[in-house]
């Protein structure tokens, strides 16, 4: 295989594991370190999908759980932007899907018990695959915040999770897109857990005004990197040679 | 004055949060009709070639309670070590699977077939495993670990060779438990902790 060694992860550019101000982290937290080693083709390979996984429909959330072909009511967006690895290339062809609540900040799950009532057109989940130069798009509305039981007063930020294969096992990650201006990011425990300011801003969506269209939908642009592969150069010459 | 580097810094994560399966597993979440199916319900079709194996167990916090919420992502190699993409490799394995924590007792199962031992970089051979990326209200990164098999012969596996303590290796080994059965707890933190991995 062509494919070389993942970079390895910035451990400190990442939330840390356990923070007791996201109290569910405090028992859900290794203790131990993590084993660290060079990745294998366990983690260098993954799983593919391709475009006829898709319906066309799948990345369109105002229309894709329609019951009778009406809209999802709320704020219409279009999310955009580019997969790259951290050598800058973009990463084609890999599966993105999100997931979020409704304008109100009420889930579409079992388990979400929120009074804000929830839509009868919207389900809250989609899923697209990146073309050639590693861009994505999806049509949404923009998700309220909610109420959660962690402090006595916590709100989520209006977030959007996301999840991306890229091309290895090594690569995978989940994520949460803020929104640019929203005043309850500062405030949030889940967004607090990133301690590099940096890396947080990079999570906050930029409005978009050249994306959006009139008289129809507002953008927002949020790019993803994942992690890239190590230069391989002298990798197959034996010590001494 | 130096240079800049022109790399980038990989994006970071965040918990996946307690509705994840509304993204990846719509059907557990309530959520029908937008895809036809879940995605990644199975790593092997009928006619796979090797052992069908059945693997259970249950992700513990650190209290010992099991968590409901969790979601499992599994990888692995086919029957003869070969990775769906590589030549040769089984047609009928994805070797991909997405599975949940049970709503109520939180069991996970996953039923697959016994993958075989890969190569590694520099003639080493990996025992036979199961890559597991594990996500979860509470876990701010996804956790990787593996899942080995106690009736395979381990003992020269780079990556368990580099455990220290082997009370934590075996943390890693799926105990045998019927024929094709296997059980394997995680312990998220305390005694008994799972290794989990960075690589």
């Amino acid at each position: 295989m062509a494919d070389g060694p993942l970079m390895p992860r910035r451990r400190d550019m990442h939330p840390v594991p356990f923070d007791p101000d996201y109290k569910t982290s405090i028992s859900r937290s290794p203790r131990w370190p993590l084993l660290s080693m060079e990745s294998t083709p366990s983690e260098e390979t993954g799983p593919r999908f391709g475009a006829s996984l898709l319906g066309p429909l799948d990345n369109n959330l105002i229309m894709n759980y329609s019951a009778d072909g009406s809209p999802a009511i709320g704020e219409r967006i279009l999310m955009h932007g580019r997969v790259l690895d951290e050598m800058g290339r973009p990463v084609p062809e890999t599966l993105i899907e999100i997931w979020q609540a409704n304008a109100g900040g009420r889930y579409r799950h079992v388990k979400d018990g929120y009074l804000a009532p929830l839509d009868p057109n919207f389900g809250g989940c989609g899923r697209t695959i990146t073309d050639a130069e590693g861009r994505y798009q999806f049509l949404t509305i923009r998700p309220g915040a909610y109420p959660w039981p962690n402090r006595a007063n916590d709100w989520r930020p209006m977030h959007i999770h996301i999840s991306v294969f890229g091309h290895a096992f090594g690569q995978r990650l989940i994520t949460q897109m803020y929104f640019e201006g929203d005043p309850l990011i500062a405030r949030c425990p889940i967004a607090a857990t990133i301690k590099d300011r940096g890396q947080l801003e990079r999570l906050v969506a930029p409005l978009d005004m050249s994306h959006a269209r009139p008289l129809d939908f507002l953008a927002y642009k949020f790019d993803i990197v994942l992690r890239g592969r190590r230069q391989t150069m002298f990798e197959n010459k034996p010590e001494g040679m | 004055m130096v240079q800049p580097l022109d790399t980038l810094i990989e994006t970071p994560s965040q918990t996946a949060g307690p509705y994840v399966h509304i993204g990846c597993i719509p059907s557990f979440a309530g959520v029908e009709g937008v895809y036809p199916q879940d995605l990644g319900t199975s790593p092997i079709a009928e006619g796979a070639q090797g052992q069908i194996i059945t693997i259970t167990g249950s992700i513990y916090d650190g209290t010992g309670w099991a968590l409901r919420d969790a979601m499992i992502e599994a990888w692995q190699a086919d029957a003869a070590g070969r990775f769906p993409g590589q030549d040769g490799a089984d047609p009928a394995v994805s070797g991909f699977c997405r599975f949940a924590a049970d709503k109520d007792s939180g069991l996970f199962t996953l039923r697959t077939v016994k993958p075989g031992a890969t190569p590694a970089r520099g003639g080493a051979v990996q025992a036979p495993h199961i890559s597991l990326w594990i996500v979860a209200r509470g876990i701010n990164i996804g956790l990787q670990t593996r899942i080995y098999f106690g009736d395979e012969d381990n003992s020269n596996d780079p990556l368990l060779s580099r455990i220290e303590q082997r009370p934590r290796a075996e943390t890693l080994i799926a105990k045998p438990d019927g024929e094709g059965q296997y059980r394997f707890d995680i312990r998220l933190q305390g005694d008994g902790e799972t290794v989990f991995l960075d690589l």
